[in-house]
């Protein structure tokens, strides 16, 4: 018996001919948060709904802490908070009777209904809100009340779509924090757009591009690829690039435009004395050097880019 | 989980002032026609003479007020029904019914449920402003029993099949005329065959399965036709909602 949260086995889903999602397998192990990344109408959502049970899908499986979701889908669906892109709030009731109706569908005991309510506002920072019609607080509110529907009952696995779409910095920043704190003790799986979110609140990330995943690794593993082992060097009168790799340590060099030069070096080199050593021997005239850090958007560029070039390839 | 649903439903008409004006607006319009029945059956019977043409007060003033109940909710279904599945399309609050741990058929019979509750609380009150009637005369409680359970019955069809056309659209309108021509179909049905009362297709109007319980009389070949009718349509709207699963 492992101990994965979520498992999607080969997840398939056709609409109307077209591969929406395809094939896309991956895990997630308890307190771990994952972030799903894709340019729009990737398939995030459509995945999404999928492991949520409000889509069947085409081919593959769902399993939620080991429970088929096809099979069983009571029981999965009771580990399952979701919170959908389009947030289904009714907006004729207040917070509370609003909480206290998702407690009850989602079959928490009548006696521990209140707390839970009590528990999910103060999480939220909902509880001033209590009285209040949904219909007439801010958006931000709104979506404070969507993810406490989420996390109401303390769900295994809490899946939120887009959730800081639309919202003012401040709330962003409370709902990343919430976010992480919930990601303590449930899996939490996130997608988004935002670059910069994913790198603060998650531990996984995997990029979807046209249905299909073409990363799917620790953020650790993301980041390394974006620093690297790259230097960026402005000279103002630079050499030939090969005259970069007699120094020792460098394994590649790149003239770039500008007279700059990008070089790359081995693990565990430190070249960046014995080139400005060089430049002051050789008069290159040296007037910035630092380590060439990739954005996060190129690296996203890069993989949902290298994908594009691969399928048109074999068509050329 | 079926009555969590069906309190959601209540809830949400009760949230707004539509379910109290439509109670309120509905039983004024019944209490009129029970207090029109009521003057008119002293006409009436000061004017008959022979015993054949004399009937009781319960079955006058009964008939009246189930008479006109059974055409307002004709009415009255399609626009309580038509918000149940299409305004949470349309709202986009669908899935979180769905990705609640009930199945589809709970939230069908849910639903429902919901709706006869609130429509039998008129149901209710028309039977308890009938048994006044006992008050200063002695009542026939036979007849408005079996006319609550004909009115209990036709309106669960009336219900099932709103949901159902709730079902497939995204516009509460829309659902609201469907149901209600629909209904007025079934209604009139009988009607088209008035010349030959035998032929099967008369069997299918609604109208023709609440004359015996508004006669008083409870056939259990009627209360299996509305039961059928009321299960088919409920089958068919688990049916679509998971087409909206599977097809998406």
């Amino acid at each position: 018996m492992n101990n994965f949260t979520v498992e999607a086995i080969e997840l398939t889903r056709v609409y109307g001919g077209r591969e929406a999602v395809s094939n896309v397998s991956f895990t997630l192990s308890k307190g771990e948060v994952l972030g799903f990344l894709g340019p729009n109408g990737a398939g995030k959502s459509t995945t999404m709904k999928m492991l949520t049970g409000n889509l069947a899908p085409s081919h593959g499986s769902v399993k939620i802490c080991g429970i088929d979701m096809i099979e069983n889908p009571k029981e999965a669906k009771a580990l399952i908070g979701y919170l959908p892109e389009m947030r289904p709030l009714y907006k004729e009731l207040t917070v509370d009777e609003y909480l206290i109706m998702a407690a009850r569908l989602h079959r928490v005991s009548a006696k521990h209904i209140k707390s839970a309510v009590e528990t999910a506002k103060e999480r939220c920072g909902l509880g001033h809100m209590s009285k209040r019609l949904i219909e007439n607080l801010s958006n931000g509110y709104q979506q404070r009340v969507g993810i406490a529907q989420a996390i109401i009952h303390r769900p295994m696995v809490v899946i939120l779509d887009e959730p800081t779409v639309g919202l003012d910095p401040i709330q962003i920043r409370d709902i990343r924090a919430l976010i992480r704190e919930v990601g303590g003790e449930h899996s939490v799986i996130i997608s988004t757009h935002i670059l910069p979110e994913v790198e603060m609140v998650c531990d996984h990330v995997q990029i979807i591009d046209k249905g299909k995943l073409v990363f799917n690794g620790a953020i650790d593993v993301l980041k390394k690829q974006r620093v690297g082992n790259k230097l960026l060097i402005s000279m103002h009168n630079p050499p030939a690039a090969d005259a970069m790799l007699n120094i020792a340590g460098v394994t590649e060099a790149e003239s770039l435009p500008g007279g700059l030069i990008r070089v790359r070096f081995a693990e565990n080199a430190t070249p960046a004395e014995a080139i400005v050593q060089a430049a002051v021997h050789h008069g290159w005239g040296l007037y910035q050097i630092a380590p060439d850090q990739t954005s996060l958007e190129d690296v996203f560029m890069q993989l949902t880019y290298q994908e594009q070039v691969a399928e048109e390839q074999p068509a050329a | 989980m079926i009555i969590n649903v069906a309190r959601k439903e209540l809830k949400s008409v009760f949230a707004s002032p539509m379910g109290w004006v439509i109670l309120s607006l509905l039983m004024f319009a019944f209490g009129t026609q029970y207090l029109n029945g009521v003057n008119d059956y002293f006409a009436v019977m000061s004017g008959a003479m022979r015993p054949a043409e004399r009937t009781g007060v319960t079955q006058f003033v009964g008939q009246s007020v189930y008479g006109l109940a059974s055409f307002i909710m004709l009415f009255a279904v399609p626009l309580l029904s038509m918000r149940l599945i299409a305004e949470e399309r349309r709202s986009q609050t669908l899935p979180f019914l769905f990705s609640a741990p009930i199945s589809l058929t709970e939230i069908v019979v849910g639903k429902f449920l919901g709706l006869v509750g609130f429509l039998s609380i008129l149901i209710i009150f028309i039977a308890a402003m009938l048994s006044t009637l006992n008050i200063w005369s002695d009542i026939d409680f036979g007849f408005i029993v079996a006319n609550s359970i004909g009115l209990l019955l036709m309106v669960a069809s009336f219900s099932a099949l709103g949901l159902y056309f709730s079902s497939l659209t995204q516009q509460p309108v829309v659902a609201a005329i469907l149901t209600f021509v629909a209904l007025f179909a079934l209604m009139m049905f009988d009607r088209f065959f008035a010349g030959d009362p035998n032929n099967i297709l008369a069997n299918l109007s609604l109208t023709r399965h609440f004359q015996t319980f508004s006669g008083g009389l409870i056939d259990t070949a009627d209360i299996a036709y509305f039961i059928l009718f009321t299960v088919t349509f409920l089958t068919l709207t688990v049916r679509r909602l998971d087409a909206d699963r599977l097809r998406g």
